[in-house]
């Protein structure tokens, strides 16, 4: 076995890096050329992500973990690290869709920037985002892939204030960053404790050393690890951001914020799976996590009327089933992963899709503005279909293979006793039915129905569109992305491919039970599936839908406000931490400042008194002398007897 | 003759001196005072080099001679230097340099 072609894995992040180098250095100078060169580097890291794919599936299960050493990075007394990189098969599905989405992505933002005068700056950032989750999945211990972390953060920042001249996507960006800042602070304290437990950082020594470390700290480090996966993967109660998050293009919302930063989360909760794996409490709380995520954000995705926003919803509720399959433990890590792989595809396709209605509305985000645009935009409207197939879970589309294996892990979870399996496989039942309902929505609303906008002004008062194909290079990414979303998971999963794929990482999982009956789970989840959108039809594709929202229930108005998750944010921490600050401010101010001002004051007044005996008369300063002169010696003939 | 009349006339000229220092305001005689302080000391230098039959007061005493003489002559170009521009030899009008 060679593994010579795979030491040059560090080019993977090296050739996006100097991409977003050259084009950030180059100014203007770039503007006629740069979006090509963005294409090409990210289009390049394909070709050898592909490279190296094809390399490992030459060798044995056995050897496809290969740890390509780089350099020293530091040398700090006991702390030592290496910069490291580990290509193994969940690092390369990564790789592979991090770079393949990234490329079409790329592709259909040269098109959909076009008209923007700072689209080599977008190339900059967007290479800069492939360069540093790269470093992200690559790395091979977990500072290094905190320097990833970091990077795909400052990416999304840099990205979702792209308009920073509004300043709403300002603030959009500053929350995306704050609250993964807030996350941070769990990578941190993860990482001290895994130095504190094990004196190491790389994933070798930590996977090791869990092996003998006892459970309690194990399940620290793991929750440590799930707060900062919850900031970066808009888990709750860290979810808040994704929502802002839509205030970036149309192509980052795609790229980023559905189908791949986001998912860093979940990378990391299987990547740590030997910790997690041995502290069963810590994966109950993630699989909770997952639940609720997924409720919270399905829920959420049922009222809003931003085409965006409710595919927000959709990407963090979806990621929720990722978390909650990851969760579960090893007989979930396999079915996360693969679940996130489909989505990244038809959550990806379906953005764009939404990027190119936008395109052709001037920019509209109500879908209570659209309706009927099947007829107008036909390629927008069958790759978005072929995405809402695979989202609702419909066979034989991709996301049908994977959502329908988490909700039957989720029926097995904790070997399938006690009340586990029953909570989290409803929910994952229940939650696919919801999902049916607000994606059939989506698609009803925006492409069926009635049309709520007229060619040419009749005094209707509806918003006058001229909607129209999107050019070819926004196509072609969106029909690509489109067969995959149809066929991707079909293909893997013959077989058992992927999971035995992921083998050498996840580990082999003896295959449980679920409580109810594989072909049971499978009908009612079809069952519930088709109702949800079958009601969305009557609801939506049927009948009116009004322009103007109605007022709606409780629950609807909850939903629309995000469930109040700003408020209970800002009640909660913001405004008892601005106080908190205040207080401190002016405590330091009166207390702290004061008490050397006061002291600085006295001495002052103390030289203003002392100043008057500096009279500039020669003969007081000489009486002053003969008089210390005096004091002198009596002082010494006192002390001499 | 008792040598502690020396001792009693060195304090009385070294009195007499530093009196003349502090109430007179003429810049002249503020500097008599002060070589009339110089002396005083030099002369109980030398009574105490006799008293005691050692030749270091007196060696003392000549360089307190050296050091009177170039001070005068700094003193001096200073005084007339002031009252050059200033003309006025009153200590009371140089008080520039105060507060």
């Amino acid at each position: 076995m060679d593994t010579s072609v795979i030491d040059s894995a560090w080019l993977l992040v090296v050739v996006p890096l100097v991409g977003a180098g050259i084009l950030l250095l180059a100014g203007r100078r770039a503007d006629a050329w740069g979006h090509w060169l963005g294409v090409l580097a990210s289009a390049a890291t394909f070709v050898l992500g592909a490279v190296y794919l094809l390399t490992l599936l030459g060798w044995d299960a056995a050897d496809r973990v290969v740890d390509v050493h780089v350099g020293r990075w530091f040398d700090a007394g006991s702390l030592v690290v290496d910069v490291g990189l580990r290509v193994d098969p969940l690092s390369l599905t990564f790789v592979l869709l991090v770079s393949f989405v990234g490329t079409l992505i790329h592709l259909y933002s040269v098109a959909y920037m076009e008209h923007d005068a700072d689209r080599r700056r977008f190339f900059a950032y967007l290479n800069l985002f492939v360069a540093a989750m790269l470093l992200l999945v690559l790395a091979d211990s977990y500072l290094l892939l905190f320097v990833g972390w970091e990077g795909v953060g400052l990416a999304s920042y840099l990205l979702i204030g792209f308009w920073n001249h509004v300043p709403a996507n300002a603030t959009a960006a500053k929350k995306a960053f704050i609250v993964n800042r807030v996350a941070d602070v769990g990578m941190i304290v993860a990482l001290m404790l895994m130095f504190s437990s094990f004196g190491a950082v790389d994933f070798a020594s930590v996977f090791a050393g869990a092996e003998t470390t006892d459970t309690g700290r194990l399940t620290a480090i793991a929750l440590m690890l799930l707060v900062a996966a919850c900031g970066k993967s808009a888990q709750f109660p860290l979810q808040s951001w994704l929502g802002d998050a839509m205030a970036g293009p149309t192509p980052v919302s795609a790229l980023i914020h559905a189908a791949t930063m986001v998912t860093a989360g979940v990378y990391l909760v299987v990547r740590s799976g030997p910790v997690f794996t041995l502290a069963p409490d810590a994966l109950l709380v993630t699989a909770v996590v997952g639940a609720v995520t997924l409720v919270f954000g399905a829920v959420v995705g049922c009222a809003k009327d931003d085409i965006k926003k409710t595919l927000a919803a959709s990407t963090m509720s979806q990621i929720g089933y990722m978390m909650l399959a990851a969760g579960l433990g090893p007989i979930g890590y396999a079915f996360a992963i693969f679940h996130l792989l489909t989505h990244g595809f038809f959550k990806a396709g379906m953005f764009l899709g939404a990027g190119s209605v936008m395109h052709g509305m001037s920019d509209d985000v109500s879908m209570r503005r659209f309706g009927g645009l099947s007829a107008v935009m036909k390629v927008t409207w069958v790759t978005f279909g072929l995405g809402w197939l695979a989202i609702l879970g419909i066979p034989p589309f991709s996301g049908f293979w994977s959502k329908d294996k988490i909700i039957e892990s989720a029926f097995a979870a904790d070997g399938g006793h006690g009340w586990q399996p029953w909570v989290f496989g409803l929910v994952a039942l229940v939650g696919a039915g919801i999902t049916a309902f607000y994606m059939s929505r989506l698609f009803f609303m925006t492409f069926h129905g009635q049309r709520r906008w007229v060619e040419s002004d009749d005094g209707s008062g509806l918003p006058v569109r001229h909607p129209h194909e999107s050019p070819a290079l926004m196509t072609v990414p969106m029909v690509v992305l489109a067969v995959g979303s149809a066929a991707l998971g079909g293909l893997l999963m013959v077989g058992g491919a992927f999971a035995s794929w992921l083998e050498p990482v996840t580990g082999h999982v003896e295959h449980h039970e679920p409580v109810l009956p594989v072909p049971v789970i499978m009908v009612l989840t079809l069952l519930l599936v088709l109702g949800g959108a079958v009601l969305a039809w009557r609801q939506y594709g049927a009948s009116t839908v009004p322009v103007e929202p109605p007022v709606g229930s409780v629950l609807t108005r909850a939903a629309r406000a995000d469930l109040y998750q700003d408020v209970v944010n800002e009640n909660l921490v913001m405004r008892p931490g601005q106080y908190l600050t205040r207080s401190l401010v002016y405590a330091d101010k009166k207390v702290v400042d004061g008490g050397f001002m006061g002291a600085a004051g006295a001495l002052g007044l103390l030289g203003e008194a002392v100043k008057k005996v500096q009279n500039g008369y020669v003969r007081s300063y000489a009486a002053m002398m003969l008089a210390g002169f005096g004091v002198l010696v009596v002082v010494v003939l006192l002390v001499w007897n | 003759m008792d040598m502690s009349n020396y001792l009693v006339l060195s304090a009385l000229l070294f009195s007499i001196g530093a009196a003349t220092v502090l109430l007179r305001r003429n810049a002249i005689i503020v500097f008599m005072g002060i070589e009339l302080m110089l002396n005083a000391s030099n002369l109980a230098f030398v009574t105490f080099a006799r008293m005691h039959g050692d030749l270091s007061g007196q060696v003392i005493a000549f360089f307190v001679m050296v050091v009177a003489a170039a001070e005068v002559v700094v003193g001096l170009a200073i005084i007339v230097s002031i009252f050059r521009t200033r003309r006025s030899a009153s200590v009371d009008d140089v008080n520039l340099l105060k507060n």
